[in-house]
């Protein structure tokens, strides 16, 4: 069937098969590799995307899901010239490991900063709960979004 | 390949039924994709259910409140209603595995996966809360304690939907909880849960009480014996201790890979006692 949705701001059309994976249908129809697969049950997060703004889990996501969402992987998140102020913070604070788990992390640190500007360290480990790193590096993703937060709202406060 | 349907409305999904009666319906896909891939289910289509608009929102109905069975639990979080009304829910809903999981999870979906460490059927046990089924012909209610009969097993025939749960707004003073114990905070199957909401004078005398426990039984464990054993007694832990052979009598326990069945037995007792810590409240 074709499938048209908004893929990290670019309208697409595509042909997929209706139950095909989402997270397949980003990673070996589409090629975008930042998204990534881990458990494939729902309980580690690093499949994370955006549909519309919140973070859901590709791997639970069906092609047919896509039609007419907006959808954010990580490769629409930032460039290389210009970070996103997550994955700076990220970057700043050493929040990376084997890297791994970062792209789910780093979306669902945007869903929880639209969600909450201005989150406590306990809204953040809240936020993430749903997001494992197996190399428990969560003090620097932690550390790393009090940063984003507050690089966030100083860009805010700018005329 | 598998076709999966995507009704917008009531209308569409009665069409996709005809054209494949033998049909799984999901709507988060947080448990159905889950065992497809394991290999658990294998239904010839699938009617995926997040878009239907007649199942969503929560509407006042004055004494009852209507939530629909494609809310999900983010949304539910959210709810003024739900947050005034049924504060012990709001308390499952935030243990409830983790933020994706609660973006995408319906309470429909919840009740019908009906398993026995189910967060939010607890708390709508002892709200009274009622299923409201449609179906092409009309819709009917059962409370849910008729509704789930077993683990993964409900009271829907061929053709039925889950359209709601329907749930009465309760007057007077009534405090409420709701505990439960796992191996991590997030993402995790409760070992086992209470839900509870106690009505207590102001001598913090208990005038009612209403108890659930999950995930120490094949369905929610009630024990109408232990409520009544509260009755008009102060709520502190002599009291409770007092329940506590009616309660062991009420449950069933199995080992799993999450917990042995005695340890449950241990958790479910302790999260008894500890409601004495609301004798204050």
């Amino acid at each position: 069937m074709i499938i048209r949705f908004a893929l990290n701001g670019e309208e697409k059309e595509i042909e997929a098969a209706p139950d095909r994976r989402v997270v397949d249908l980003l990673r070996e129809d589409l090629g975008l590799t930042g998204t990534k697969e881990a458990c494939g049950t729902g309980e580690c997060g690093a499949c994370t995307i955006l549909v519309d703004g919140a973070a859901r889990l590709s791997c639970l996501m069906l092609a047919i899901q896509l039609d007419r969402r907006s959808i954010t992987t990580i490769e629409g998140v930032g460039s290389m010239e210009a970070l996103h102020p997550v994955q700076e913070a990220f970057v700043e604070k050493g929040a990376v490991q084997c890297g791994f788990c970062t792209p789910g992390m780093v979306l669902a640190s945007m869903d929880l900063l639209r969600e909450h500007p201005a989150p406590t360290r306990e809204e953040i480990r809240k936020g993430l709960a749903g997001n494992l790193c197996r190399c428990t590096g969560y003090q620097k993703i932690v550390d790393a979004l009090e940063a984003a937060a507050s690089h966030l709202a100083e860009k805010r406060g700018k005329p | 390949m598998r076709p999966v349907f995507l009704p917008k409305n009531l209308g569409e999904v009665w069409e996709a039924w005809e054209q494949a009666p033998m049909a799984s319906v999901y709507a988060g896909g947080t448990d159905l994709l889950v065992k497809l891939r394991a290999g658990l289910a294998n239904p010839p289509a699938l009617i995926c259910m997040e878009r239907l608009k007649e199942l969503k929102g929560v509407r006042d109905e004055g004494e009852t409140v209507f939530v629909g069975a494609g809310s999900t639990h983010t949304e539910l979080l959210a709810d003024p209603m739900i947050q005034a009304h049924f504060p012990v829910l709001v308390q499952a809903l935030q243990v409830l595995a983790g933020p994706p999981i609660r973006n995408m999870g319906t309470i429909g979906g919840n009740v019908v996966n009906a398993s026995p460490a189910g967060d939010t059927l607890p708390p709508l046990y002892i709200l009274d809360a009622e299923v409201e089924i449609w179906s092409r012909v009309g819709s009917h209610t059962v409370p849910i304690i008729q509704f789930i009969l077993g683990p993964g097993r409900v009271l829907l025939q061929p053709g039925d939907l889950m359209g709601g749960l329907r749930i009465k707004k309760r007057s007077g003073r009534w405090v409420h909880h709701y505990e439960k114990v796992g191996l991590r905070k997030a993402q995790a199957c409760a070992v086992a849960s209470l839900a509870a909401i106690l009505k207590t004078d102001a001598n913090g005398v208990v005038e009612e009480a209403r108890l659930a426990w999950g995930s120490v039984g094949p369905t929610v464990a009630v024990c109408p014996e232990a409520e009544e054993a509260l009755k008009g007694r102060p709520l502190c832990v002599e009291t409770l201790r007092d329940a506590l052979p009616v309660v062991q009598a009420a449950i069933s326990p199995i080992d799993d890979i999450r917990a042995t069945a005695s340890y449950r037995r241990h958790v479910a007792r302790g999260l008894l006692l500890r409601l004495s810590l609301l004798g204050g409240q």
